[in-house]
């Protein structure tokens, strides 16, 4: 069937509002979303040249990346930070002066970017979402185009509306079957990211399909769509099922009455059809997949809780990378995972901070002590109403109680802007997505994990299998 | 935008795969709300045995001789030979920002990440995305020699060494022609202003509760 289309065709379609003649299209954006760290020079931008936000109704603002997450009552007044504190008066000065709405750091539905617009109703099926954050791709889950932009690109959506963009190659991703017990969407996009490399998705939008994904609840294809810009790829997609339609329902800014019913009619579409044309296509087993560890500083460089840090000889021309990686990561080639003792823990980002992933913690640390060996653990909901939700379902006072921190929501220890972070040669457990060098603190060293494990790694002091038990 | 016709510099050569923005420009930095002033930051953690911060006195850091960006012989390098993934990880325009402020007026990788890509365009730095087989030429070639000096041609889209054409590159046209007048997009987007609008109105009545107004 030739007319059969991927879903992110189908999305490219609906929004796509003209193609010039080299092949760069204007796509017309419904949702931006904009942070404290990437917009000051966009507003600065309008303002140099008169300029006005194009669509207000568009727009949530909200502060995240560079936000303390501890005494927060006093709002910005409070952060102790001068810069910090300059740059988020900066965000709320710019809304002010724009109109633009924003979840204020003292409002109950402050958070992470990624986290705060889904739980509102903001991002919906069939829409396209941008934000000023590579994590964009998150969006991806609900059946929408997420795309992660620059500044400038900022400024560019502000001010018309449009994102000036070439149409990606499609890319499959399949994953069939049923994951094992412990094995989280975390696990998947960790295994999916080792098998295909951190560019193995780059110039492609990934669909995430298979019945283990349609298995997914939302949080779970959140956290998968989160990573496909670990794979190098833009976006990520899940097709929209009767999951996403249940998680939508009733939430503030989800369409009501007979409009639901019209969204409905209009979202059941999205999907890839049968006989679609990817690209690229890639299947994997379920039961193949182990709860995963990166040791290195890349995603990509992860491996399965029961083997071993891998030997650099093995990877051919990446062998000079991945040796220095071990050097970066204090590890040596055949040490088994489970012997990497860890410093702190963080359970926190757009990428695992939702309500499923507390509840996840808390059942593992439930009656357990944090062991003695670790210098910090901390929890950080990814917005305020995560948190109120957490509170209400007594997980904070199980977490508390095992001797993990309950913070404030932002995103925290996973970029370390603000005063969370790894010190130099530290090991730390992080349900967050990047393993770079520095990204947690100078010289620190990231092992990107579940929630799950995260927690566990956590009460054993160095990761465990959860597979055998335990949790 | 500063635009981009054709350039002469020396090159300086990165060899590591997957270098991310975080490495480009570490976290502290992007606590600056300014546009410019970065290129003393380029690099940072790599390039200063201390770590600093916006509010360090540049003058005070304790610089490490044995990083690239600090050997003699590549000062004033303004061409950056690079390896496969460039500029993957995170979306911050700062990494952008400060190669610009640097100096460096093109990069040339086998591949670019996706979003610092279209960052480097906008502040008209130009990535070229050459095969793996022509980087590694080049990097070979800066191993046997100090200062390799690379000449880009936009207008047609070569990259020569002396009179020798080392490759031919291509890239989007509307980007290369943005570069080649140093163009702000915004403008040209808004030229087609009705159209947005059009747009926009047929999808308000197909779609009003995209349109809602959020309360705060
Ligand atoms: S949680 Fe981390 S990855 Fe996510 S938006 Fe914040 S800084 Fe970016």
């Amino acid at each position: 069937m030739s007319s059969a289309k991927t879903l992110y065709d189908k999305l490219w379609e609906r929004r796509c509002v003209k193609t010039y003649d080299d092949g760069m299209s204007l796509i017309y954006i419904d949702r931006h979303i904009v942070h404290e760290v990437s917009s000051a020079q966009a507003f600065e931008g309008l303002r140099a040249e008169n300029r006005k936000p194009w669509r207000l109704s568009s727009i949530i603002a909200t502060p995240d990346h560079n936000v303390p997450t501890t005494n927060r009552a006093a709002g910005i007044a409070g952060i102790e930070d001068e810069t910090s504190r300059i740059q988020v008066k900066t965000l709320d000065d710019n809304c002010n002066a724009f109109d633009v709405p924003q979840f204020q750091l003292t409002d109950i539905r402050q958070g992470i970017v990624h986290v705060i617009a889904p739980e509102q109703g903001l991002t919906l099926p069939g829409t396209t979402v941008v934000c000023g954050d590579s994590h964009t791709a998150t969006h991806g889950a609900f059946a929408a185009l997420g795309v992660g932009i620059g500044t400038s690109e900022v400024e560019h959506v502000l001010a018309t509306q449009c994102l000036l963009q070439r149409k990606a190659k499609n890319l499959l991703i399949e994953v069939n079957g049923e994951l094992s017990f412990g094995v989280t969407a975390k696990d998947v996009v960790l295994y999916v990211i080792g098998q295909i490399g951190t560019a193995g998705g780059t110039g492609f939008t990934i669909e995430f399909a298979g019945s283990a994904v349609r298995g997914l609840t939302m949080e779970g294809r959140m956290s998968l769509c989160n990573m496909a810009i670990e794979a190098g790829a833009r976006a990520g997609l899940v097709a929209y099922d009767q999951v996403t339609e249940d998680y939508i329902e009733g939430r503030p800014y989800a369409p009501k009455g007979d409009e639901w019913q019209q969204a409905i009619s209009i979202w059941k579409d999205l999907h890839s059809d049968d006989g679609a044309i990817f690209d690229i296509e890639y299947r994997f087993n379920a039961a193949d997949i182990k709860p995963q560890v990166s040791w290195g500083t890349s995603p990509e460089m992860v491996t399965a809780v029961d083997t071993c840090v891998p030997d650099p000889k093995d990877f051919g021309t990446k062998a000079v990378d991945y040796q220095n990686a071990l050097n970066y990561m204090g590890l040596k080639a055949g040490q088994a995972i489970s012997d990497i003792y860890l410093d702190r823990i963080f359970i926190g980002s757009c990428t695992n901070s939702r309500i499923e992933d507390i509840r996840a913690v808390a059942k593992v640390v439930n009656g357990k002590k944090v062991a003695k060996s670790i210098t910090q653990a901390m929890v950080v909901p990814g917005s305020g109403l995560v948190k109120q939700q957490a509170e209400k379902e007594g997980l904070d006072k199980i977490i508390l109680d095992a001797g993990f921190e309950w913070r404030e929501p932002g995103c925290s220890m996973c970029l370390a802007m603000n005063a969370d972070r790894l010190m130099a040669k530290e090991h730390c457990a992080s349900t967050s997505n990047r393993n770079f060098e520095g990204r947690q603190g100078s010289g620190g060293r990231t092992h990107l994990v579940s929630p799950a494990m995260a927690a566990a790694a956590a009460i054993a002091g160095h990761f465990v299998d959860i597979t055998q038990g335990g949790i | 935008m500063q635009a981009f016709t054709s350039h002469t510099g020396k090159v300086l050569p990165f060899d590591r795969n997957n270098v991310d923005t975080d490495a480009i420009l570490p976290k502290q930095y992007l606590k600056s709300i300014s546009k410019f002033g970065y290129g003393d930051w380029l690099f940072d953690d790599f390039r200063y045995l201390d770590e600093g911060s916006v509010t360090t006195d540049i003058k005070t850091r304790r610089i490490n001789p044995d990083f690239i960006l600090n050997k003699p012989e590549y000062q004033g390098a303004s061409i950056l030979l690079a390896r496969d993934n460039f500029g993957c990880g995170s979306s911050r325009e700062h990494a952008a920002w400060a190669f610009r402020d640097y100096g460096i007026r093109a990069l040339i990788a086998p591949s670019f990440a996706d979003i610092f890509y279209n960052n480097c365009n906008k502040n008209g730095i130009l990535p070229i995305t050459l095969s793996e087989a022509i980087v590694d030429d080049l990097f070979e070639r800066c191993t046997a020699a100090d200062d390799l000096v690379l000449s880009i041609d936009l207008e047609k889209c070569e990259v020569h060494l002396g009179d020798e054409k080392i490759a031919s590159f291509t890239m989007d046209e509307g980007r290369r022609q943005n570069l080649l007048q140093g163009k702000d997009d915004i403008a040209l987007t808004l030229a087609h202003s009705d159209a947005i609008h059009n747009f926009e109105d047929l999808l308000e009545e197909r779609e009003p509760w995209l349109f809602k107004k959020i309360e705060v």
